[in-house]
Formats: structure tokens, C-alpha cells, sequence
């Protein structure tokens, strides 16, 4: 299928990565979170502080959904298992070993996997630590492996600001990705659809088994969201999973190669970095480490993942489970005189209300920062969210029905249709400054436990 | 500037919790804000950056295209003044001088009173003071004749933002525009001041009208029982030139129908008003005009060309400014298609058909603010079914 959006906004940043492979970056410490998953509800801790292991050892699940096993991505010493509010485990903490250590798993060639069974399939994605790599939708999930998926898709480009380049990270992985989508195709009858920018000539172009769909238009045409609603939209009683070119790599290598390998190769970028480039790192890499002797002498704030959709972190923090970019950007804790009147070229505007000039020059390179640029407000309708939302969703009324804890309209109004990232932009352009992610993941959340 | 943040920081502990003026936080941050944007940082999760776009903003762009209206109104005033009086040589200054002479103080008591009764619900609910009134507070004088007594302007006004607004909980909640109803609640509780046919909405001062100055508003001739030839008692005052251009007795702000297309074109191109509300609005009134000026026979007022319905009266005004406020509008785009076209069908409806008021913006716009709703509903209802027949489809 060919796509045109014409809904949507790119926000064109500073700093982007120079396709630089710029090496790799090792760090002492290990990070695993089960806060970078949504809706873990009863915790089993599967290590002790002490426990020595290897990559690959399940060091965690969800009672909930018992048959996956989160694994630990590096081998070494399990050094702090941080506990927050009502014990549960925010954080394991692995000490490296300088040379790492994996689990085995069996060795497949590309044929072989083809031949594998669904349940043998299931059995090493769920106890290896790839199984994370999927999403489930509705809701944004880690999958149920007894909810089998109508379709998987996967989008192979990324269309959020500063994103890395899939083109220049997965060159030469085809082997792996194509290992990857033979797995996943043994979980579906349905089909794999890969979705690639419209009028290129996409290394995943090669891939076989696969569904490919062009997507033309600014972002979010690159959000497996609004590429899914276009093309076999999830009703209410179905399951949609979804990847990336990033998890098909690491599904990918545990058949070929036998290993759970979290090596990933993300970008470091934003205008407070001093030359932005990409890096090779393992999965839980330390912030500290990461951004070491790469950032300017600056106020700025350190994201895991985009600016739109992801999360401010400190040198302490570590790289969330599913970003494959650290953006740093400076900090907007200032205040402005008359900010709110003042004619401006440099602040990025969707809108051309008085003084705001960024339309003349949308091509831009703009260095924003952190400041709200404003109060919240009451809901104003502006009809700005349809024009950044390509999907025939009613954003403000699914919002209202949210807040009103109204679950009959929040389905009829398509909730299981969106996640978090595809109201970015309408966060991102809100007159009203509200946390529409927020809410929106609320909404999620209380219609999963009702 | 540095003054002014040192100032605002010294006097800050007052204003805060435990501090001696706690409860008047909200008067002290709709001032601070005022001055500074605040710095305020994007939460730990979710958008990292945001719009440079903020509700203060959008209400100044508002503000901005209503002055070509507000300045052509003051010069109107004191232009239709020097008419009435037979002073036909008064220069430009001296009309500016006597509008703004009567303009300014209207201006200043719908802001008096409205922001203070905002300000007032701010400190008593503890929110912070939303700017909606920025523009409300402008739109009350624009549609008020320039003969309106002060008192009533305040009344009106006082009444418009408790009733209309506050009740419903403040800015973005209100069902009805808040200054089509300050308009709605004089007309109906002081119709002798309010209505054009029968009153002269010409501001004279202590002077003396001289004879022959009929001082009537089209509409009202239009309207009038013994006329038969609307366009024939029109003359070459009510030409339609001079009805575009608004050289015409009439509301402040609300004469030129060209000085409102500026604030069209101000308000489309910053994508601020819907572009869709006002063209479906001029659309809906002109089909409606030409479909009575086509039926023959009726009264005077359906035998006048269509085009003229577009400039006379406060169409343009209640079309460009009031049917765009995004709070009491149609909130689905589709919606705004069928809500703008209405309101400039029902406006001429009412102004051909209804005896006792030959204005029908007024009560267009308020009827179709309590129909919007429902207008959505089933905008949204569509929506819903071709989900849940994709759901149907699937199960079948």
C-alpha cells in the first residue's frame, strides 16, 4: 500500500548525528528497569543482590503475564536491586564483567527457522530476553504470548526529531533482520507488514516474507501507529504487535547467533552536544558514561529518546529499554520579558498566532529548549490537534471522555487505536499546555483494570 | 526589566503560601505571567519541548485584528456625530477625538468590570487568571451603540461574565459567547436603547440634530412597515459602498464590513479563527438572501439584493469575531462547515421575518452556540459508527 499523510509536523532540530559510527562505549554498571514497561502490576524479583549473571538470565517477570522472562543484558554481578513505592523494583543494577558472558541458546540457519514451530519459536523469544522487543496494542504492552497477534508491524524509519538514521544503523544487518522477521512470522497467521518512506530505496526493501507499504509525509508518518490505523486498524477483542528494525536485530541474532545480544548502535545528539554521532552500547548503559566529555559547558537536559516522547534523565540514570537516542538540549528554566508577545523567529511555532515567524522558515535548524513557553489551561479547542493527528480519531473527545472516566466512549472513540507517542504533537502544540500523554496513559491504564 | 523581575521577586514570599496576601496568588501570578514568561520546565515525562504558542498569545492575535475595527469605529463615531449635528466640515482629528471621547470609556469599563470580576473568581477558587476576558472585554464595546449609557455597559457586562461564563466554571467552559450575551442581555432588559429602528444610534453630545438627518440604521429602514422600496429609501447614504465601508450609523465596531474582512484575513492567516466558520457564515447568508430575493412578493426587506445582507448590520462582525470563539463553537471540523453556515442563514431569517427585531446576528450566533453541541454529537456519532461498523464487518 502507498500512503500520503498530509497531516502532521516535522520539528527540525540542531544536532542531528553525523552518520559516524563514533564506537563503542562500555560502562562499569548495568541498568534494568521494569518502570520502562507499561502496566507491570505484580513483580517477581528472579535475583538476589550478589547473584552473579550471565546475559540472558531471566532476573525478572510480571505474575501477570508469567511466561515472559526479562533478562539481564550484560554478565556480571547483580549490585543493587532499588526498590520504590510499595517495593516495587525500579532498577537492577548489574556490575559488568570486561568480557561477556551469555547464555546459549540453540543456533539456527535461515532455513532452519522457517521449519521451527510457533511454540519452539515462543519458548526462545519469551526465556531469552528478546520478547520486550515487542509491543503489544492496544495499550502498549509487553505481549501475552497466548494472545496471538492478528498482524506485526513493524515501521522502518523513525520521523521523530533527531531520530537516528535506520538506513545507516542497520546497513549490513540484513541477515539478522531477515532472521528476525522468519521468527515473527511463526507467531501470526496474519501478516508482517514493514512500512518504509515513501521513494526510497530502503535496505528493508530486500526483506522477504514481509508486507512492504510506502508512507509518505512529515511526522508522525513514521509512527507504527498512524501506519497500522491506515492500513488494518485494530478494532475492539484484537491484539496488533509491533517492533522495530532494532528488536528484529536482537530477535534476529538469538536464532542465528545463539545469544540474547542487547548491543545497539543509537545516536547521541542535540544542540548542547559537542559533535553528535552514533554509538554502539549495550542495552542499560549508564547515562555518565554515555554523554562522557561529549556535551558543552551548558544548562541542559539529558532525554532517553526523543524530544517528544521521551524522558528526562540524569548522569546517574541509565538508557531506557526501548530508546535508541539520547537527546540533550538545553534546559528552559528561564524567564523572558514579555515573552508571550514578543515577536520571535527563533521559537519553533505549528501556529502563526502574532509573533510567531517560524513559518517563514520551516527547512530551520532550531535549538529549542525545556521551558513550557506558557501556562496550563483549560481545554481550549483550537482545532489545531486534528492538524498534527493523522488518523480519523477525535483527539479532543477522546481526551474529555478520559478525564471523565467514561470507558464506553474512550472505546468508541478509537483509545485502542493510539499510544502515548502518537499525541506527541498534540502535547507538543497545545495552547492549553497539558500532559496529554499523561492523561492519555491514565485512560489506558484505567480501562485495562475495569 | 531587571527592575521589574527584582520587584516581582521581593514581593513574591507575600503572595505565596503562608505569605501575608496568600489568597490574592492568583491576582500577583496574572501579573506576574504578565510581565515574564514563567520557568516553568516541560514534566520528566512526555514532551520534552513545547509550542511557543500559549492562550495569552493566541488572545492578543485575536485582540490585533480587531483593532482595523476598533479605529474605524472611533472615527465612525465621531464621523456619524458631526453628520447629525450638520458640521460637515469637521476634520478628521476632531472626529477621531470626539469617537475616541465616547469609544475609550466604554472600553475601559467593559475591562474594569469584566477583569475584576474575573480576578475576584480567580482568588476565590485559588486558579490562575485565564486570559479569555482579553478578548471579551474587547468584543462588549464593539457591539454596544455609541449612544449606551456607562452604567449599562457595566451591568451588561457584570451579567455576560457571572451568567455567561463563571457559572460554567470560567474560560473554555461557557456554552454561550460571553459578549453576544452582555449584547442579548441589554437588549432584552433595556430594549428602549437598544433597538436601532426606532432610536437614534448617533452620538450627539448636547447638540441639536440638525433636520433632514434621519439617523436610522439600514436595517431599521429596511425593516420598517412603510417601507416598500428598501433600496429606493436607502438612497445614496446606505449605498452599498458606503455599507462596506461602514460610513453608517450603527454599533462601534460593527459599521465596516470591510474593517472586518482585515480581521478576517488577520484571523485566517494565523489560523486563529476558523477559515471554515466564517466562509460557510458569509455563504449561508448570502444562499438564504438570494433564495428570498428571488421569491416574489413578501416584504421589502426580501426584495434586497443579496450582496446587501453581506455589509449591512453586524453580519460581518458577529461572523468574523463571535462565531469564531473556539470555546462556544462547533468543535469538529465538519461541524464548523454546518455551525458557520447556519448562523448566516438564521441571521438573515430572523432580519427578514422577525417584526420586532430587524437584527438577526445577535440571535443566531446564541442559537447556534446552544446547537453546536449537538451539531458535534453528531459529527463524533459518524466517527463512532464507522468504527464500530469496521467491528460488525469483522464479526459477521
Amino acid at each position: 500500500m502507498n500512503l500520503k499523510l498530509k497531516k502532521g509536523f516535522d520539528i527540525n532540530l540542531a544536532g542531528k548525528a553525523k552518520p559516524e559510527l563514533a564506537g563503542e562505549i562500555i560502562s562499569e554498571t548495568y541498568s534494568f528497569k521494569p518502570t520502562d514497561f507499561n502496566a507491570i502490576t505484580r513483580p517477581k524479583v528472579l535475583v538476589n543482590e550478589g547473584d552473579n549473571v550471565k546475559a540472558g538470565t531471566p532476573i525478572f517477570r510480571d505474575k501477570k503475564n508469567e511466561r515472559v522472562l526479562f533478562c539481564a543484558p550484560v554478565s556480571g554481578e547483580v549490585v543493587a536491586v532499588n526498590r520504590g513505592a510499595k517495593r516495587f523494583p525500579d532498577e537492577f543494577k548489574i556490575l559488568a564483567d570486561k568480557e561477556i558472558q551469555y547464555v546459549e541458546f540453540p543456533k539456527h540457519s535461515e532455513s532452519e527457522i522457517s521449519r521451527l514451530s510457533r511454540e519452539e519459536v515462543l519458548e526462545a523469544m519469551l526465556t531469552s530476553g528478546v520478547w520486550p522487543n515487542l509491543v503489544e496494542r492496544p495499550f502498549g504492552l509487553v505481549p501475552n504470548p497466548d494472545n496471538e497477534p492478528r498482524d506485526i508491524f513493524i515501521s522502518a524509519f523513525d520521523t521523530h526529531p533527531l531520530a537516528p538514521d535506520y538506513e545507516f544503523v542497520f546497513k549490513g544487518q540484513e541477515k539478522y533482520l531477515q532472521a528476525g522477521v522468519n521468527a515473527l512470522q511463526k507467531l501470526t497467521k496474519g501478516r508482517i507488514h514493514v512500512c518504509i518512506p515513501s521513494g526510497s530505496s530502503s535496505i528493508f526493501k530486500s526483506l522477504t516474507g514481509v508486507q512492504i507499504h510506502e508512507v509518505g509525509g512529515v511526522h508522525p508518518a513514521g509512527n507504527v501507529g498512524v501506519q497500522i490505523h491506515h492500513i488494518a486498524p485494530i478494532s475492539r477483542g484484537e491484539h496488533v504487535w509491533t517492533s522495530t528494525p532494532y528488536g528484529l536485530q536482537q530477535i534476529g541474532r538469538l536464532f542465528v547467533d545463539g545469544r540474547y545480544d542487547s548491543s545497539k548502535i543509537i545516536a547521541l545528539a542535540g544542540s548542547e552536544v559537542i559533535d553528535p554521532k552514533y554509538y554502539q552500547i549495550k542495552n542499560g548503559i549508564s547515562i555518565a558514561k554515555l554523554v562522557e566529555n561529549k556535551l558543552k559547558d551548558s544548562h541542559y537536559r539529558i532525554i532517553s529518546g526523543n524530544v517528544l516522547t521521551g524522558v528526562k534523565v540524569g548522569t546517574e540514570d541509565s538508557i531506557g529499554f526501548n530508546h535508541n537516542l539520547i537527546s540533550v538540549i538545553p534546559e528552559g528554566d528561564q524567564h523572558e520579558f514579555l515573552g508571550w508577545i514578543l515577536p520571535t523567529t527563533k521559537k519553533l511555532s505549528f501556529h502563526r498566532a502574532f509573533g510567531l515567524l517560524s513559518f517563514l522558515a520551516p527547512q530551520k535548524e532550531r535549538v529549542l529548549n525545556t521551558n513550557m513557553n506558557g501556562e496550563e489551561r483549560a481545554i481550549v479547542q483550537t482545532g489545531v490537534f486534528e492538524q498534527v493527528l493523522p488518523m480519523d480519531i477525535y483527539p479532543i473527545h477522546l481526551l474529555k471522555a478520559i478525564l471523565a472516566n467514561d470507558f464506553e466512549e474512550m472505546e468508541a472513540l478509537g483509545i485502542y487505536e493510539v499510544l502515548e507517542e502518537d499525541f506527541a504533537l498534540c502535547e507538543f502544540v497545545d495552547v492549553s499546555k497539558m500532559e496529554i500523554q499523561r492523561i492519555l496513559r491514565e485512560g489506558m491504564d484505567a480501562l485495562q483494570e475495569s | 526589566m531587571k527592575f521589574v523581575r527584582n520587584t516581582l521577586d521581593k514581593i513574591r514570599p507575600a503572595f505565596e503560601k503562608g505569605g501575608r496576601f496568600e489568597k490574592l496568588h492568583p491576582a500577583y501570578d496574572a501579573f506576574e505571567t504578565f510581565a515574564f514568561v514563567p520557568k516553568h520546565t516541560t514534566p520528566k515525562v512526555g514532551a520534552q519541548i513545547r509550542d511557543a504558542i500559549d492562550l495569552k498569545r493566541m488572545m492578543m492575535t485575536v485582540i490585533i485584528a480587531m483593532v482595523p475595527a476598533l479605529l474605524f469605529g472611533i472615527w465612525n463615531v465621531g464621523h456619524q456625530h458631526f453628520l447629525a449635528t450638520g458640521n460637515l466640515e469637521a476634520s478628521f482629528l476632531d472626529k477621531i477625538i470626539t469617537g475616541a471621547w465616547v469609544v475609550l470609556p466604554v472600553v475601559i469599563i467593559s475591562y474594569a468590570v469584566g477583569l475584576g470580576i474575573e480576578f475576584y473568581f480567580a482568588v476565590q477558587r485559588g486558579h490562575s487568571v485565564n486570559e479569555g476576558y482579553l478578548v471579551t472585554g474587547m468584543l462588549i464595546p464593539l457591539v454596544m451603540p455609541p449612544t449606551i449609557p456607562w452604567w449599562q455597559v457595566a451591568v451588561a457586562t457584570a451579567f455576560a461574565v457571572v451568567v455567561a461564563k463563571e457559572v460554567f466554571g470560567g474560560t473554555g467552559m461557557n456554552i454561550l459567547n460571553v459578549a453576544m450575551t452582555a449584547r442579548a442581555f441589554l437588549y432584552f432588559a433595556y430594549p428602549g436603547d437598544m433597538a436601532g429602528a426606532t432610536n437614534v444610534w448617533v452620538y450627539t453630545g448636547d447638540e441639536k440634530i440638525v433636520d433632514g438627518y434621519a439617523g436610522a440604521t439600514a436595517l431599521g429602514i429596511a425593516a420598517d412597515q412603510n417601507t416598500t422600496d428598501a433600496l429606493a429609501s436607502f438612497g445614496s447614504f446606505f449605498s452599498f459602498e458606503n455599507l462596506f465601508i461602514g460610513g453608517v450609523p450603527g454599533s462601534i465596531g460593527e459599521t465596516s464590513a470591510l474593517m472586518c474582512l482585515i480581521g478576517a484575513g488577520i484571523l485566517i492567516f494565523t489560523g486563529v479563527g476558523s477559515w471554515k466558520i466564517i466562509l460557510s457564515g458569509f455563504v449561508g447568508a448570502y444562499l438564504m438572501a438570494g433564495l428570498f430575493y428571488v421569491i416574489p412578493g413578501g416584504n421589502a426587506f426580501m426584495a434586497i439584493p443579496p450582496h446587501y445582507h453581506l455589509v449591512m448590520g453586524g453580519l460581518a462582525f458577529g461572523i468574523v469575531f463571535m462565531a469564531t470563539d473556539p470555546v462556544s463553537a462547533a468543535q469538529t471540523e465538519v461541524g464548523k462547515w454546518y455551525y458557520g453556515f447556519l448562523i448566516g442563514a438564521l441571521t438573515v431569517l430572523i432580519r427578514v421575518f422577525n417584526p420586532a427585531y430587524p437584527e438577526g446576528i445577535m440571535l443566531a450566533v446564541l442559537l447556534m452556540n446552544v446547537f453546536a453541541p449537538l451539531i458535534d454529537y453528531y459529527v463524533v456519532e459518524a466517527n463512532k459508527n464507522r468504527r464500530l461498523k469496521r467491528l460488525n464487518l469483522k464479526t459477521a
